[in-house]
């Protein structure tokens, strides 16, 4: 599964086409939720669980499972979506999302949901949990696996951030990956206008992290980059893709407005309209 | 007369249950030496990280050392422990009910000569009112060292204050620590003193020295603040119609607070709640500061004979 050929890639792409239109369907019956960062992520986070990472939705607990901690936690219905998608739980169950009872949280949250490797929202916190999880990956041996991590770039403004980074590299922990999500829109408008992090690549290399920039949408990149971080040694690799935020839907793309609102009933129609007819990559 | 500082004894522990136990790595944030994990980084180099001066990220790494099976537990001052790392003790070591225990040393006012903005008033209020923390406070070397055992087989998160100075040792090796169970030292029927931390040593002297005056007063170890003993608390108020708090922290929402709720709610005595005043400490000896701030034998005494007036 993991050589990158034009098969996998359109399998890839198949799935997050799905994902997308998951994350469309749950929003949509929610009523609330996280759109724009959940669709920038779809690409990314397709390419980890079915491409890249060694989970088993039969044995969730399984010693030597690769690690995914969305540490960008509101991006939730993007790793619901993977994990019904991957075969963890119902699909059917997406439309609990947000409701009372329901397993699915407004932020993950890994006692209620199996496959849900860490309770993430709060920002900052998910990548600090990915480092202490690569550190405890080194202590427990002889099982190797490997953990990734997936920020958004408005997320990068808490100082958090930057502790955990700084000891990734110290540890030079070579087992962890950490995607940005750069969408370029936090809530209250662009991040350049909010609060800049850039120039972001030079910030992570800055910190020690051998860092990649690629197209956060194009599949073929996510997977070599992937490899890239397979094969360095010595320290944790950041893989800084430039995403849209809302990608896939024409009346959410690049828009800061669409972060933490979800579409009502004839938005999601068009939208879902719109992931039938058209490859995400179109 | 022995004393050991609890931060001491916490070390120690540490190094044995390093010993038993292979799940248990141990974090800090460059206060190794003080708060005595210092001692486990000598023994079990592998197993200890320092997270430099990062008490946020201390916690973060802890989580996640915990959702991959291992026992952390993570040292700092109590300031830095549950003040500047709040809501990452919050959201992902309680929120998440991991198996993360923090330790934290140089609670209270005998932080001493470096001031207030080290001397942690609140934590015990702070840690108390967070859902799944069980929060803890030993009296001394001896318990703290069963403390650290027990606090291991305890699932979840568990908040562990210790102390800088060293303090009198009061229990012998026969002790059998329970969290959640505290330990009445003195059987006395005029009126109880429920202590935590280093004030038990205290209690003891203090009623001991009462005794002398005709007031038989008994004294409990409320080592654990929550979840309380209500119980022994509805017990004693039922046996001796008047309880004296005294704790080295402020007297909102620490063991004062939690006495009161149990004793408002099951068996209303008259209460006094000794501790700090709603305010903050400053430079000086521990000594001093507990003279200065009240907490001394001869004001627990004072106020045990104001307490038995309104009884």
């Amino acid at each position: 599964m993991r050589e990158i050929t034009e098969s996998t890639i359109h399998a890839v792409e198949t799935k997050a086409r799905s994902l997308r239109r998951h994350i469309i369907s749950m929003l949509g019956e929610a009523g609330s939720g996280h759109s724009g960062g959940s669709l920038s992520a779809a690409d990314i986070v397709a390419c980890l669980y079915f491409w890249e990472m060694n989970v088993d939705p039969h044995e969730p607990h399984k010693p030597d499972r690769d690690r995914f901690v969305l540490s960008k936690g509101h991006a939730a219905p993007v790793l619901y979506a993977a994990l019904a998608e991957k075969g963890f739980f119902p699909v059917i169950e997406l439309d609990s999302l947000r409701k009372l009872g329901s397993r699915l949280q407004g932020h993950p949250d890994m006692n209620k949901l199996s496959g849900v490797e860490a309770s993430t929202g709060s920002l900052g916190q998910g990548i600090s949990w990915a480092v202490g999880m690569a550190l405890a990956e080194r202590m427990n041996g002889p099982d190797r696996y490997r953990i990734y991590a997936l920020l958004g770039d408005g997320e990068i403004e808490e100082g958090l951030v930057w502790e955990a980074l700084m000891a990734a590299a110290h540890y030079k922990l070579d087992n962890l990956t950490a995607f940005l999500d750069h969408n370029r829109l936090q809530i209250d408008g662009p991040i350049a206008e909010v609060m800049s992090p850039e120039p972001v690549a030079d910030k992570f290399r800055a910190f020690g992290w051998e860092t990649l920039v690629i197209d956060g949408h194009d599949i073929s990149q996510i997977m070599q980059a992937l490899e890239l971080a397979r094969s360095t040694t010595g320290r944790p690799t950041a893989i800084i893709a430039d995403t849209v935020k809302g990608k896939g839907c024409s009346f959410m793309e690049n828009k800061a407005e669409w972060h933490g609102t979800a579409p009502n009933r004839e938005q999601t129609i068009q939208a879902l309209e719109e992931l039938e007819v058209s490859p995400q990559r179109a | 007369m022995e004393k050991q500082a609890t931060r001491d004894a916490y070390g120690k522990a540490l190094v044995e249950l390093g010993r038993k136990y292979g799940d248990v790595v141990v974090l800090d944030a460059d206060l190794s030496k003080s708060t005595k994990t210092a001692d486990f980084a000598k023994v079990f180099p592998d197993r200890f990280i320092n997270a430099g001066v990062a008490e946020q990220n201390m916690m973060g790494m802890a989580a996640g050392l915990a959702a991959s099976g291992k026992v952390p537990f993570a040292s700092s001052f109590a300031i830095f422990a549950t003040g500047r790392a709040f809501e990452i003790v919050r959201n992902s070591l309680a929120y998440a009910n991991l198996n993360v225990k923090i330790c934290a040393t140089h609670a209270g006012l005998t932080v001493g000569e470096d001031g207030g903005s080290h001397q942690s008033v609140e934590d015990l209020a702070i840690m108390r009112c967070v859902p799944n923390i069980t929060v803890v406070a030993p009296a001394d070397g001896v318990s703290t060292r069963q403390a650290v055992a027990a606090v291991y087989h305890h699932p979840g998160p568990v908040y562990l204050r210790l102390g800088r100075p060293a303090v009198p040792v009061i229990y012998d090796e026969s002790l059998s620590f329970r969290i959640g169970r505290g330990i009445v030292l003195r059987a006395g029927k005029d009126a109880t003193l429920i202590g935590c931390g280093i004030m038990v040593a205290k209690c003891l002297e203090a009623a001991d020295r009462l005794r002398a005056e005709g007031i038989d007063v008994s004294v409990v170890d409320m080592h654990t603040i929550k979840p309380i003993d209500r119980d022994l608390i509805a017990r004693k108020a039922h046996e001796t119609g008047a309880i004296l708090t005294v704790e080295e922290h402020s007297v909102l929402g620490g063991l004062g607070g939690a006495v009161c709720e149990v004793v408002c709610e099951q068996f209303p005595v008259p209460v006094m709640r000794m501790g700090i005043n709603d305010q903050f400490g400053q430079s000086g000896t521990p000594d001093d500061l507990l003279e200065y701030y009240g907490l001394s034998v001869a004001m627990i005494m004072a106020n045990t004979r104001i307490l038995l007036s309104k009884k």
